[in-house]
């Protein structure tokens, strides 16, 4: 008895050193990186700014290699975006335009995010809340207007709303990974579209054209400034929101919730309620978008009524740091790409993908760059030092 | 029966370029980044295989470039999000704008550079990548039409969705991509280098992605140029992949029922069942959407995405 315990204890040191000796050679075999990544000092928000604004500079650089590939002169081309954009107070209202439906759901998606539900389906929720708004312009276009209009506005949020709610529920009840699950309701929300334009909502005079007809002028939106009152709403929306998210109850709930939903849990609050209500506003917002732009641009609900802004507008929201003025700030730098690029189709032959490439090597810059406000780069340590 | 055999082969056509675009997302996603670009990475093989094949002519060089255009596309996703740790969501989505940007405006430049306003493959290309034709096997009655009639993409896509099973399923490596995917950190403190294998598997994975956009450019489009010729595969591949419950060797039976949802609309008669076309084309979101909540509801960690998918690792900061 006692020898095998004697044997056990020898058994046990002997591995036991043997476990030192590996770990020796491990350290001594498994040096610190050459270069690492290391958390950095907060820094102060001119500098957050100054860094931000450098990686800019940077990206219209990168943007301008680009071009220069091409065999065309950057500056000509960054330039003639530019006067693309501005050069008229038409290519100012089509900018604008453009502006419209990308702010408004941007902030719509942004709301979604601040809680750290990643909704990717404004695109699905844009089409749902133009469908539904679709549903008064087309059998009740004769209504006043008075009437009529706050109708479909409000058929719009309820559309979006539903189409955020339904992923909402089921992440409360199953846990089922919202992600994925709104990527798919866009494609469903998409198609209902077509089966919409192909049956029950065939326009009958378009002479077998696939299409939902015209709205009646009574429906479309009215202008304001040469631009549909879209941009009133996107405005005040922007405004709404700094202040729900800033200063209301319910905003404070949101950004807890985001931060840990079991703190939320833990402080009283009614994380699936807010959940809930927080996705019907978000996607009720994107449906927003969805009734303005089919309402206000295209005056019909045309396939492409979404058209990608719904996936833009997660770009934008993020880039913005989910605040309501930055959101404000780069939805307009996208609309003047966007706007200025389909200038130089006309003027130089170029493209106009060339706007989604240089959109593409822009924003890889920018988010590369990101990566510097809250990390550096260290060297390892000389030899000897000890770290 | 011909009826029948003509759309079992059609079927499989329709489903080899989703299958492609499935295996590179699961590679991707079995590492833990929820990659985005499938889109972007097939357009991007889209334009680049089918580049080749115009200018080089040379039908292996048109694989390969398709390969590496979409390994390009994937190396930026990976350095944007393994090293600078960027919201995989943010770059995935802007990889697909910049790729289909990318490929739509290459052809249209090519396009504009062309004798005639075309861009057509030569025959002789087009002839390798085509039908395969076996002395005797290919002439069979029933097997011959069902197993020995496709192009070499089809082959190529079973070979490569068993190769993709086998690496994660029995490699060493591959258990050790696995962990990475469900718990970085665990994996790192395990010995496993993470960073190198999250890298290998998006680079990997982008370029399977990416012949999938050649089998779109070049046999779907029958070797003309067309832009937008992926026009959505790889969103459905994004769904596939929830589909096949992330398993490669799943995604080959799941990429040919995805195929016949796509082609169904064609070959059921409308005086049997009255369904619009808009409802086959929603089928394959209808049915991943319907997987995702009853796997959620069953709560089965086997046949759901892994763990650390699509949240970037720090190791500063377990």
């Amino acid at each position: 008895m006692k020898c095998s315990q004697s044997l056990k204890y020898t058994d046990a040191q002997q591995s036991q050193q043997a476990a030192v000796s590996i770990m020796d050679i491990k350290a001594s075999e498994r040096k610190e990186p050459l270069i690492r990544i290391v958390k950095r000092n907060e820094l102060s928000r001119t500098q957050v700014l100054a860094l931000r604004l450098s990686s800019a500079v940077m990206a219209v650089a990168a943007g301008g290699l680009f071009i220069l590939m091409l065999g065309f002169n950057p500056f000509m081309i960054y330039a003639s975006i530019v006067s693309g954009a501005f050069r008229s107070s038409v290519a100012l209202q089509a900018t604008i335009k453009i502006m419209i439906p990308l702010l408004i759901s941007s902030l719509g998606v942004s709301l979604a995010f601040k809680m750290k539900f990643w909704n990717i389906g404004a695109e699905g929720q844009i089409i749902a809340g133009a469908i539904f708004a679709s549903y008064f312009a087309l059998y009740h276009g004769l209504w006043p207007r008075q009437a009529l209009i706050p109708a479909m506005l409000a058929a719009g949020i309820v559309g979006g709303g539903i189409w955020g709610l339904i992923p909402a529920i089921f992440k409360n009840k199953f846990n089922t990974n919202e992600t994925l699950f709104t990527l798919m309701l866009n494609y469903i929300a998409l198609n209902l579209i077509v089966f919409l334009r192909d049956g029950p909502w065939a326009d009958p005079e378009s002479g077998g054209f696939p299409k939902i007809a015209r709205f009646v002028p009574n429906v479309q939106l009215p202008k304001l400034f040469g631009v549909q009152i879209g941009w009133i709403f996107a405005l005040a929306l922007a405004v709404f929101l700094h202040v729900y998210m800033k200063r209301s109850k319910h905003g404070y709930e949101i950004s807890v919730v985001g931060e840990s939903a079991s703190t939320a849990e833990y402080a009283g609050m009614n994380v699936r309620w807010i959940v809930l209500r927080t996705m019907f506003l978000s996607g009720g917002i994107c449906g927003a978008a969805g009734m303005i732009q089919a309402a206000g641009s295209d005056y019909t609900l045309a396939q492409s009524v979404a058209g990608g802004v719904g996936f833009t507008a997660i770009i934008v929201a993020w880039l913005a740091d989910l605040s309501p003025l930055g959101i404000f700030i780069v939805s307009f730098l996208f609309s003047v790409l966007s706007k200025g690029c389909s200038v130089m189709q006309s003027t130089y032959g170029i493209s106009t993908y060339s706007s989604n490439v240089l959109q593409g090597v822009i924003l890889f810059f920018v988010l590369g760059c990101e990566f510097f406000i809250r990390h550096r780069f260290a060297l390892r340590a000389p030899e000897g030092e000890a770290h | 029966m011909d009826y029948f055999l003509s759309f079992i082969a059609a079927v499989i056509l329709a489903g080899t370029p989703i299958l492609f675009g499935t295996v590179g997302e699961i590679i991707n996603e079995k590492a833990g980044n929820l990659n985005l670009g499938v889109e972007g990475m097939m357009a991007l093989g889209a334009c680049a295989g089918f580049m080749a094949g115009y200018l080089l002519g040379n039908p292996a060089l048109a694989i390969a470039a398709s390969f590496l255009a979409g390994a390009a596309g994937a190396l930026i996703y990976a350095v944007l999000t393994v090293t600078f740790m960027a919201n995989q969501t943010v770059v995935g989505l802007t990889l697909t704008i910049f790729g289909v940007g990318f490929s739509n405006f290459t052809g249209e430049y090519m396009l504009t550079h062309s004798a005639n306003n075309t861009l057509k493959i030569p025959e002789n290309v087009m002839r390798a990548l085509g039908g395969l034709n076996i002395q005797g096997l290919s002439a069979l009655p029933i097997a011959g039409k069902i197993l020995f009639s496709y192009n070499i993409f089809v082959y190529l896509g079973i070979a490569v969705a068993i190769i993709a099973g086998y690496y994660l399923k029995r490699t060493k490596i591959g258990l050790s991509v696995r962990a990475i995917g469900e718990n970085p950190a665990a994996a790192d403190a395990a010995g496993i280098k993470v960073a190198p294998l999250k890298y290998l598997n998006i680079v990997v994975g982008g370029g399977i992605c990416g012949i999938g956009g050649a089998y779109a450019s070049i046999i779907t489009c029958g070797g003309v140029w067309m832009s937008n010729s992926v026009n959505g595969l790889g969103w459905i591949a994004v769904a596939l992949v929830i589909f096949a419950s992330w398993n490669p060797i799943k995604a080959i039976l799941g990429s040919y029922v995805f195929g016949a949802f796509s082609i169904l609309k064609y070959y059921v008669p409308k005086s049997y069942i009255p369904a619009p076309n808009a409802f086959y084309d929603m089928l394959p979101f209808l049915v991943t959407a319907l997987i995702l909540v009853i796997a959620s509801i069953r709560d089965s960690k086997e046949n759901s995405q892994p763990a650390g998918c699509g949240i970037n690792y720090f190791r500063e900061e377990r």
